[in-house]
């Protein structure tokens, strides 16, 4: 392997040829202040336009400045990364974007959470020495995200997000100089482009220009209704995720505290979304063996591989980008919306409350969710079946605003028949989990034997396209799973080439799935804290009694009460979708 | 401009001697000779190797010696290369390249075709502005005619080299004129740069190795090949060798396009080729180097042009834009107008480019509207500094030049604005001054009637008065006045 010598900051170094800066700093414990850029490990992510210019360092020899994050390393470098030249010259740029950015820190959504705010801190900035004209552009409001562009800092990771990770295409920089900002195209508003409202550019930006529609102040109004039964359901991504607002280490499980602050804002029921994923497993498992056999009885026309439909900006994705495809996704809504359609039928039958007397509320780790509550299929007379979906983060602030103490609460469960769940249920917050669950599902009602084994480790990981073949009953079972739409594009552009092997796969939006959704806590470009988020599923899962979906006897129960079987016209009615081109 | 003992004319070589829709007119004039010979006689090292013996260098802006660019491109490992030539042309006032294209296609497309035999690429590329829809034309046909004779297409001169030619037009960006982003919109991106290295002889046109050179640049290499690099290299200064081209402009008797041995003195330039200032007026300052160029005094006017000594004097070669300033030119206003230039142009990718230049156009602007501040001068200088060290491409790099040499060489001017507001040129019309002198005053009531603010007043057949706090300085008064009443300072 080629090495390189040289030295930073007076240490000598080698390391691998190749390398920037920034990592060799990096290496020798040197933290090079860095904004625009930023790197997702394993994940295959980078951001690095070299635009911000703060992570520039001296090299010697050289005419100007070199920024850390994209200069290379050569043989006999000096590097200087804080030289008095290099000081002056960061704060200076630090100004400069602060005098182009509005100073409404302590009410902008992003403070706190803000790496302009904390950079401009840690650089020591106390005074703009150069003021003037500030950008000014109209807010963009759309169903899921708010893009308030007087605050971007042109860093461009949403573009680099939305472009090369997601291949959807919406943001891009537009305009030169002072004027140029990121963008849907001719300034397009959001909602009327082909966003899937992923949200992985509020995930990434560095500043409030990016942030979701706020809908905690809707929750509080609908608590604090007394003619309303409010009901509550928790995404599985949300449990391994929101300690992190409170101080607990990244991967930290908080689903007892979860359920506790909730009953304590005023839910009048705590109830599981991870009971939807099972009744999902239900009916897609349902789905995906009875389109196997048609295929297994020689059936040409039978749309095969089935593609997983519990992500909304997924859905949207292909019905913007594949709309000639949208027979293939199984027509199963996502674990949200059949929540809701239960909650708004069987349990309000059940408990006797008018539909419109019950007021759905769930906490998911996606903007998207936003978007999907309020599609119109998933109303009733108007009424949707979830009003209102709040991000992990949200809730976060709800529990802060409500003087509840999270981390002195005490464990508690979830309310019944809504707050059951398998551990198949709990592993949809990570990308494989779907596959793996319907598999433990479709496996037993295929196989009609016990799994040898629950757990599928070669569904596991953070590629982003895994695959791998289960045995089914000599039936080798061909699984895909993409996360990132980018990832899905490819499987998808195979499929339609007629060059897939898979008989099943899974996709997610956001990489990492939902435990990296737009709307968990922030991540700031560490993608150690998705991976331990992973790991805290996989322990939720590992640590259920019941481990199938089809072995939740809340699931059992509703289908012998209510619903009849998987599949039955009540069950499509209810828990079923279709899509739309929408090209 | 008029044919002067002082020009030496190269890459103009042909330029007003041949019908550029003919390409017999060209070969007549030894076209396509050095493509001929190249590819018959000799081998891509032997060319490379004439084109760095020549010394030429890049006429673009930069300088970089065009045989060693040559020689990396053809090092780069890739099964496909590109020759881009940079039309691309964008500085205010010039237009050199422009007038290759129109007059001599030809010397350009052998130059490509020499280029691509050299570095082992088959496809050449020309990224040239729409806004020269003549030039777009000519090049056009001479690519028809090129083609037809043979020199353009498969197995040229029957030496197994195949070379073809397309056209690809920007929108008018100068920011395109940097080879990064030049590519990056030829690939239908956003016109910006990127950071360098990887250079573009390493990866640059869809990720391939590809050579960028600038009009000008190209239109030497037939000449150099046929006349040798001896002769090439005898012309010129110890490190810039040959001719250069510039578009002199300003308040000089004779404007246009020339071309000069390097090490021509300004002195040269200005007073023997341009016939001096205009209307008997002094010589202040000539601005080279475009946008991102200094200004420089009377000290430099015996200063031999060439890359070197332009730097070292706190400008620039650039791609040859020459404008002469006088005395009445007020100093902060131009490094105003060029401020305001490269604020247009700058592609908003990096942080100082973006939001710096704009700062400094605000200060200046401050300056010249009389309400700047004896700091603001110190200010000017250490924010230009550091746009200069921090910058992302060349356009930001160099973009506060213009703020630093007049800061350098008419200090005295910026301190005339900030410590007495007044602009000695003139020039700056917010620190102007209407007064009407009473005793020439005869109260005719002209001037009161004509000013559009109702600034003036005074009773008929007595002396009139001006309300500084309502004037906004637009000279009617001082040009109806009848009597010579009313005074400008």
């Amino acid at each position: 392997m080629d090495t390189v010598q040289l030295t930073i900051d007076n240490k000598p170094i080698v390391v691998k040829k190749g390398t920037t800066i920034l990592e060799a700093a990096k290496g020798i414990g040197i933290h090079i202040p860095t904004l625009c850029h930023m790197k997702l490990d394993d994940l295959n992510i980078e951001n690095k336009p070299g635009g911000c210019r703060i992570c520039i360092v001296e090299v010697q020899g050289r005419r100007n400045l070199a920024p850390a994050c994209c200069t290379e390393v050569s043989d006999g470098m000096v590097v200087n990364s804080h030289s008095i030249r290099v000081v002056n010259a960061r704060q200076t740029v630090m100004e400069l974007i602060l005098s182009d950015h509005p100073s409404d820190c302590l009410i902008c959504p992003k403070s706190g959470n803000c790496d302009l705010q904390s950079l401009a801190h840690q650089l020591g900035i106390r005074e703009i020495h150069y003021k003037g004209e500030q950008s000014t552009y109209r807010e963009d409001t759309s169903p899921a995200i708010i893009r308030d562009i007087d605050k971007c800092i042109m860093c461009r990771r949403c573009e680099m997000m939305c472009n090369e990770v997601q291949t959807v295409g919406v943001l891009s920089a537009i305009n030169r100089g002072f004027n140029a900002v990121v963008s849907p195209a001719f300034e397009m508003n959001l909602d009327h482009s082909v966003c899937t409202y992923c949200g992985q550019c509020v995930a990434v930006c560095p500043t409030g220009a990016l942030t979701e529609v706020n809908h905690t102040s809707k929750v509080i109004r609908a608590l604090s209704d007394p003619s309303k039964t409010v009901i509550v359901q928790t995404a599985p991504a949300v449990r391994a995720a929101l300690g992190e607002e409170f101080g607990y280490e990244a991967g930290t499980l908080v689903t007892g505290k979860l359920v506790s602050a909730l009953r304590r804002l005023g839910f009048d029921y705590v109830f599981d979304t991870d009971f939807a994923a099972d009744l999902t497993i239900m009916e897609e498992g349902t789905e995906l063996l009875n389109r196997l056999s048609k295929y297994l009885e020689g059936d040409k026309d039978v749309k095969l591989p089935i593609l997983t439909s519990c992500c909304p900006a997924w859905v949207k994705f292909f019905e913007h980008q594949f709309p000639q495809m949208k027979e293939i996704p199984s027509t199963a809504r996502s674990p949200q919306q059949m929540f809701g359609s239960i909650a708004k039928s069987y349990f309000a039958e059940k408990m006797n409350i008018k539909r419109e007397d019950l007021v759905v509320v769930s906490i998911m780790p996606c903007v998207a969710k936003k978007y999907e509550c309020g599609r119109d299929e998933f109303k009733v007379n108007g009424n949707p079946d979830v009003d209102y979906a709040v991000t992990t983060r949200e809730l976060a602030s709800l529990i802060k605003l409500a003087n509840i103490e999270f981390t002195k609460l005490p464990d508690e469960n979830f309310d019944n028949p809504l707050g059951e769940s398998t551990g198949a249920g709990v592993i949809f917050g990570t990308t494989g989990g779907v596959i793996e669950a319907a598999v433990r599902t479709a496996y037993e009602l295929y196989t009609k034997k016990s799994l040898p084994r629950l757990d599928f480790d070669e569904l596991r990981g953070m590629e982003g396209i895994r695959h791998a073949t289960i045995d089914f009953n000599g039936f080798p079972l061909n699984i895909g799973i993409a996360h990132g739409l980018g990832n899905a594009r490819k499987l998808l552009e195979k499929i339609e080439a007629g060059e897939s092997e898979f008989h099943a796969i899974e996709i997610m939006s956001c990489p990492g799935g939902c435990i990296g959704g737009g709307g968990q806590p922030y991540h700031h470009g560490n993608a150690e804290i998705l991976k331990k988020r992973q790991m805290a599923i996989y322990r939720e899962d590992k640590n259920k009694t019941l481990r199938k979906s089809h072995e939740n006897p809340y699931i059992i129960k509703l289908y012998e009460e209510y619903l009849g079987k998987p599949m039955s016209e009540k069950a499509h009615s209810l828990l079923h979708t279709e899509y739309f081109d929408r090209t | 401009m008029n044919d002067n003992k002082k020009q030496l004319r190269i890459a103009l070589r042909n330029c007003g001697f041949i019908n550029p829709e003919i390409i017999d007119d060209y070969i007549s004039r030894d076209g396509y000779m050095a493509l001929g010979k190249c590819l018959t006689e000799h081998t891509p090292e032997e060319t490379i190797k004439e084109i760095k013996d020549s010394g030429l260098r890049g006429r673009g802006g930069g300088g970089f010696p065009t045989g060693l660019k040559w020689e990396i491109t053809r090092k780069s490992e890739s099964d496909q290369k590109y020759v881009v030539c940079n039309a691309d042309e964008g500085d205010p006032g010039a237009f050199m390249d422009r007038s290759i294209l129109e007059g001599d296609p030809h010397s350009v497309i052998e130059a490509m075709a020499i280029c691509g035999y050299c570095i082992g690429a088959d496809k050449g590329l020309v990224y040239i502005r729409a806004e020269y829809p003549l030039a777009i034309e000519r090049l056009q046909i001479a690519l028809s005619q090129a083609r037809e004779y043979g020199l353009l297409g498969e197995n040229i001169f029957r030496s197994g080299f195949n070379f073809d030619i397309e056209i690809r037009f920007g929108a008018g960006a100068f920011v395109c004129g940097e080879e990064t982003a030049l590519i990056h919109s030829m690939e239908g991106l956003r016109g910006e740069p990127t950071f360098k290295p990887p250079f573009p002889s390493v990866s640059g046109y869809l990720g391939k190795p590809t050579n960028v050179n600038n009009v000008e640049t190209f239109a030497n290499i037939p000449a150099i090949l046929n006349k040798g690099a001896a002769w090439f290299s005898s012309i010129g200064t110890e490190k810039s060798k040959g001719t250069k081209v510039f578009a002199l402009a300003g308040k000089i008797n004779n404007v246009g396009l020339i071309e000069v041995p390097m090490g021509t003195t300004l002195r040269e330039v200005i007073y023997e080729i341009g016939g001096g200032i205009r209307d008997g007026k002094k010589f202040k300052s000539v601005q080279t180097g475009g946008p991102s160029g200094g200004c420089l005094t009377t000290d430099f006017l015996d200063t031999p042009i060439d890359y070197d000594n332009l730097i070292d004097a706190g400008s620039m070669m650039g791609s040859g834009g020459m404008i002469v300033m006088d005395e009445d030119d007020c100093m902060v206003a131009i490094a105003k107008f060029y401020l305001e230039f490269t604020l247009e142009e700058s592609c908003g990718k990096c942080s100082p480019c973006r939001i710096g230049n704009k700062r400094l156009h605000e200060i200046l602007d401050k300056i010249t509207s009389g309400r700047g501040e004896f700091q603001d001068i110190e200010r000017l200088q250490l924010l230009s500094q550091v746009i200069k060290d921090t910058s992302l491409c060349g356009l930001g790099q160099t973009s506060p030049n213009p703020v630093l040499s007049t800061i350098a060489n008419f200090e005295d001017e910026y301190l005339a604005h900030v410590n007495e507001g007044k602009c000695p040129a003139g020039q700056c019309k917010a620190l102007l001054k209407y007064e009407i002198i009473e005793d020439l005053c005869t109260g005719c009531t002209l001037c009161f009637r004509n000013c559009p603010v109702g600034a003036i007043s005074g009773e008929r057949r007595q002396p009139h008065y001006i309300d500084q706090s309502l004037c906004i300085k637009c000279g009617v008064c001082y040009e109806k006045c009848k009597f010579n009443a009313i005074t400008l300072s």
